[in-house]
């Protein structure tokens, strides 16, 4: 087996080779949650496939396309295109706090000609490449040096500051997460970590005082106490969690949830997609749709550590966690357990640039599955 | 370079390791979110669902059609007419309430304080209860807004219905009126068509007394509503029940012919029927326009109202006391023949005045009157004649006669707000003064004046008992809904004939022999002819030598100070039948009150009320025995 599986990483995999490696199962695993998706679009729709439906369906097809190409594309091209990539989205980040028009009162987005892009978006994939790329050559000792470890939370910390001048807190908590994940992963010693740990406890109350913008603050605050203000900004959160108990434990049924059909819950094919879902199909189908993302979140753990090469590990494992944090940043939003911080649920939520980066992302997990026996030297630039 | 390197082992174990801690906390996450979805959706499920429901259905309360008030005739005393009003949902007025309003007021009239009151409410009610901008418009502005409607975004035309008085101001004491809900009317009462915007609640008179009858109850309609109140469809429907009708004793047309003959004086007047003291006319003057709270009232309106000397707010026929004056002389006669002091050979001599202790008490006449019975003493209305007889009856049976004639407690009247006068005793004297009994006080008492106090609706009752003898009660309701208002049939009063005989007798001489003093103001024409009893009530304090009022003459008085003038009356004299009691607040010389008295009694007898048929079986009513009654005599 070994010397099989050595002989395949010497030599380069065709392309019908690759095309029957993908793990085709994690593609269907994730059209199906895509339907879900789908199905919901249209449900708050009032059940019509215009206006959500139809797009999102055509952005998922391209977004399959792009999987595919991305899986079939050597990992070490991708390796060499990190860095760029990672100054691209920087540029593009810059611009945007620049010349970004203001939607829903943050910069977000940046017009492209008829495309619009929103860069922190891009940035959440470009930094899990370039981290992977960068802590790729690094052993666990030299991972905690601290020359290392500046220029790493460098790399994290400049997007993180664009981002939450945007102001974007949920993407910039996800870029934090993402990065301080992989430098945990990477071998980053107990002894920065607790410190650090020990720091961010104190800065929460400073950064509350001191950092955070008043709408931030309000969001924070109608979290902590929906009730005191019903009807004005604890609306999302107590209309979110009446929906969700709402369905019971069966449901209300596809296309009989009222809280989203009769405009009760907000952003509802956004952000609080999920509640409706679990209006219409209960606690089974909630359950039953938690458990399809675990599956991929157990794809993915699962190719990261089957992975050769260092890179290929670490880039598995911080898409795999990209996606997690998703995941939990909404659930628990929308759940009421958490503040509204604006991140989308993946896959499901409507939105362009969010399902476009996911499967982008979905495509870099599975180009490590393809070539997860290809060995990339330590010092290791890539192929271009 | 070697492919795996110690360095790339010792990592890729680290890697794993810390993998499979994050695949853990991973998991714990998962496990939160399903038990977040077990708490919210099994363990709570119920209440989400209904908080679900409550969100989703909308309970539009239907207001039921008030019950209208009827006279005896089945005249429409109050109605509801259709009301072209206009409402603004403030959750659909895109570019807010204001500018709404300011739009609107282009195309009807809008004022500042109607604007102001507009936003108060909206901002007590939910952004989807539509609430009224202005009520009873015209054919043309409600057109109008209907025309303009596209550039009207939350303006809802609408028709519903308004409370109407065609006989506004003669009416207004009995019936009362509507106006909105205040806070102190939910006190008590949960019915929720009160909370409903534009909802009127009976505040006075009939209105107020019957609310709950005439207000009927709401009906509901189930409706599916959006988050914007928008109503998307009907559930269900459920018919309210319509307010019952109130059928009054008014007969409309004399009440209209006694307000109108009050005219501009601050005055009141009650007309019963005798034989069961049903009120066919109690007007109170000067009136005020009901509907002017129903429409809501401006400060200026309302500060006219109380400031006005003549106290129009006040209905003065139960709710005005006044000393009786000499009217008092027939309760003191009735006392002196019952308790047998004035038997046939009964005489006191009148020589214009009369020194009881150290007081001289005069007469009004300062001449005398010399000798007279009892009879005489009412036809003349000696005053030292009653002085005399007062203080030989002792306040005792002046009190206890008193009473039984209906003065000095409420008479039960269905109306809020009746005054119960007042009948001194020794005992009330005593608590409410600390001192006891002087005989001056009684010989006070003796000409109505002193401590005692009467409303025009006990005289009326007092009036009515004399002239038929019959222990009756003023009514004013006889039947609510289909349902009749039972009550025993009236008993003979617990006074004798002989007495009542006497007395009747007495005031007949003071309208129909020469002498008596209103034989001026007595009705002529055969068979209507009426018997009375004039009054005048001191409202300033005499001073000593000023006694009689001869010193000042009424006229060269402020209105203020004057002599309130009352008659008290029943007629025809061969066969009671109505009785009527008139005050007039600082009447004029002339005695205006005994030619209103005299006009209302002739016009009642002329028209006859209670000699047509009603629109209800009214002898039903009066005949019926209470079920008690019925048991027992069955046996």
């Amino acid at each position: 087996m070994a010397i099989r599986a050595y002989a395949a990483a010497k030599r380069t995999l065709s392309l019908a080779e690759k095309l029957t490696d993908v793990n085709w199962g994690l593609v269907l695993l994730i059209t199906v949650i895509a339907c879900c998706g789908f199905a919901m679009l249209y449900s708050v729709a009032g059940g019509r496939f215009n206006p959500w439906a139809t797009p999102q369906i055509l952005r998922f097809m391209v977004g399959c396309l792009i999987l595919v190409v991305v899986a079939l594309i050597d990992i070490r091209v991708w390796m060499s295109l990190a860095y760029p990539a990672y100054g691209l989205a920087l540029l593009l980040l810059i611009a945007v706090v620049v010349v970004g028009h203001a939607g829903l009162g943050a910069q977000r987005w940046i017009s492209l000609g008829p495309v619009e892009l929103q860069p922190s978006e891009l940035m959440k994939v470009s930094l899990v490449l370039a981290l992977a790329r960068f802590l790729h050559r690094k052993s666990v000792e030299e991972v905690s040096k601290p020359l290392n470890l500046g220029i790493a939370l460098a790399m994290i910390g400049v997007p993180a500051m664009l981002v939450v001048m945007e102001p974007n807190l949920g993407t910039t908590l996800i870029i934090v997460m993402d990065g301080c994940a992989l430098l945990f992963l990477a071998g980053l010693s107990w002894y920065w970590i607790v410190p650090a740990l020990t720091a961010v406890a104190i800065a929460i109350p400073t950064a509350w005082e001191y950092v955070m913008h008043d709408y931030q603050k309000a969001r924070v605050m109608t979290f902590l106490d929906p009730e005191a203000d019903a009807l004005g900004a604890g609306w999302n959160i107590t209309q979110a969690k009446v929906a969700i108990g709402s369905g019971g434990i069966s449901g209300k049924g596809f296309l009989q949830g009222t809280q989203s059909r009769l405009n009760f819950l907000p952003e509802k094919q956004t952000d609080f997609i999920f509640t409706n879902f679990a209006e219409e199909f209960g606690f089974v189908g909630s359950v039953a749709l938690l458990i399809l993302f675990a599956v991929v979140i157990f794809y993915g753990l699962q190719i990261a550590t089957s992975a050769r090469s260092h890179f290929g590990r670490l880039l598995a494992m911080g898409i795999t966690l990209n996606f997690f944090f998703y995941i939990m940043i909404n659930g628990l939003m929308v759940m009421g357990l958490i503040p509204v911080v604006g991140i989308p649920m993946p896959l499901l939520s409507y939105g362009g640039t969010a399902m476009l980066t996911v499967m982008f992302g979905f495509g870099l997990l599975m180009s490590v599955h393809v070539h997860r026996q290809v060995e990339i030297p330590r010092y290791s630039g890539g192929i271009i | 370079m070697p492919l795996f390197d110690k360095k790339d082992k010792s990592r890729y174990a680290t890697f794993t390791r810390r993998s499979l801690g994050l695949g853990g906390g991973m998991t714990m996450i998962f496990a939160i979110l399903s038990g977040r979805l077990y708490q919210l959706q099994i363990r709570d499920g119920e209440e989400y669902k209904a908080e679900a429901e409550d969100n989703r259905v909308s309970e539009r309360l239907i207001a039921p059609p008030r019950g209208r008030i009827l006279d005896r005739f089945g005249v429409e005393l109050a109605n509801n007419r259709r009301n072209y009003r206009v409402m603004i949902v403030a959750e659909q007025a895109k570019d807010g309430v204001a500018t709404a309003l300011d739009t609107l007021s282009k195309v009807i009239q809008i004022s500042d304080a109607q604007k102001k009151r507009i936003t108060q409410t909206i901002a007590e009610n939910k952004k989807f209860m539509p609430v009224p901008v202005a009520e009873n418009l015209s054919w043309e502005e409600f057109s109008r807004i209907n025309l303009h409607l596209p550039y009207l975004p939350g303006v809802q035309p609408d028709v519903g219905e308004t409370r109407d008085y065609p006989y506004d101001l003669e009416m207004v004491h009995i019936l009362g009126y509507v106006a909105a809900v205040s806070p102190e009317d939910l006190k008590g009462d949960d019915d929720p068509l009160l909370t409903q915007p534009g909802f009127r609640i009976g505040k006075r008179g009939i209105e107020k007394a019957f609310d709950r009858e005439v207000r009927g109850e709401a009906g509901a309609s189930r409706v599916e509503v959006n988050a914007y109140g928008r109503v998307i469809r009907e559930l269900g429907h459920q018919d309210g029940v319509a307010g019952q009708d109130v059928w009054l004793t008014i007969d409309a047309d004399v009440q209209k012919y006694a307000a109108r003959r009050l005219g501009n004086e601050s005055a009141a007047c009650v007309v019963t029927d005798v034989a069961t003291g049903d009120i066919i006319a109690m007007a109170s003057t000067p009136g005020y326009d009901p509907n002017l709270f129903n429409v809501g009232i401006t400060p200026d309106q309302w500060k006219g109202l109380t400031q006005h000397d003549h106290k129009p707010l006040l209905d003065k026929v139960m709710s005005g006391a006044y000393p009786p004056g000499s009217t008092f002389k027939t309760v003191v006669a009735t006392a002196a023949i019952e308790s047998g002091l004035a038997d046939a050979d009964y005489r006191v001599s009148c020589s214009g005045a009369i020194t009881l202790g150290n007081h001289t008490f005069h007469c009004w006449q300062h001449r005398g009157h010399g000798s007279l019975d009892v009879e005489g003493g009412l036809k003349n209305s000696c005053d030292v004649f009653f002085y005399e007889t007062a203080r030989r009856l002792g306040i005792d049976k002046i009190q206890e006669t008193a009473l039984k004639l209906g003065l000095g407690a409420v008479t039960g009247i269905e109306l809020p707000g009746e005054k119960s006068g007042l009948i001194p005793s020794r005992e009330w004297k005593m608590r409410r003064y600390k001192q006891t009994w002087q005989q001056g006080d009684t010989v006070s008492v003796g000409i109505g004046q002193g401590y005692v106090t009467v409303t025009p609706l006990q005289l009326a009752l007092q009036t009515s008992r004399i002239a038929s003898g019959l222990n009756v009660s003023p009514r004013l309701v006889h039947m609510v809904g289909n349902q009749m208002r039972q009550r025993p049939t009236p008993a003979p009063l617990d006074i004798s004939a002989e007495a009542f005989t006497k007395v009747r007798s007495g005031m007949n001489k003071v309208t129909n022999e020469p002498g008596g003093t209103a034989y001026a103001y007595r009705i002529s024409e055969p068979g209507f002819e009426m018997a009375g009893k004039t009054g005048t009530a001191q409202v300033r304090a005499y001073t000593e030598g000023q006694n009689g009022g001869a010193i000042t003459k009424n006229a060269d008085l402020n209105w203020k100070l004057r002599d309130h003038g009352l008659f008290i009356a029943f007629a025809p004299v061969a066969q009671p039948k109505y009785a009527c009691a008139v005050i007039v607040e600082h009447g004029s010389d002339g005695h205006p009150q005994c030619l209103m008295a005299r006009d209302i009694l002739l016009y009642t007898q002329k028209r006859d009320p209670l000699g047509k048929p009603t629109a209800y079986p009214l002898k039903a009513a009066a005949n019926s025995v209470p079920a008690e009654d019925k048991k027992s005599g069955g046996i």
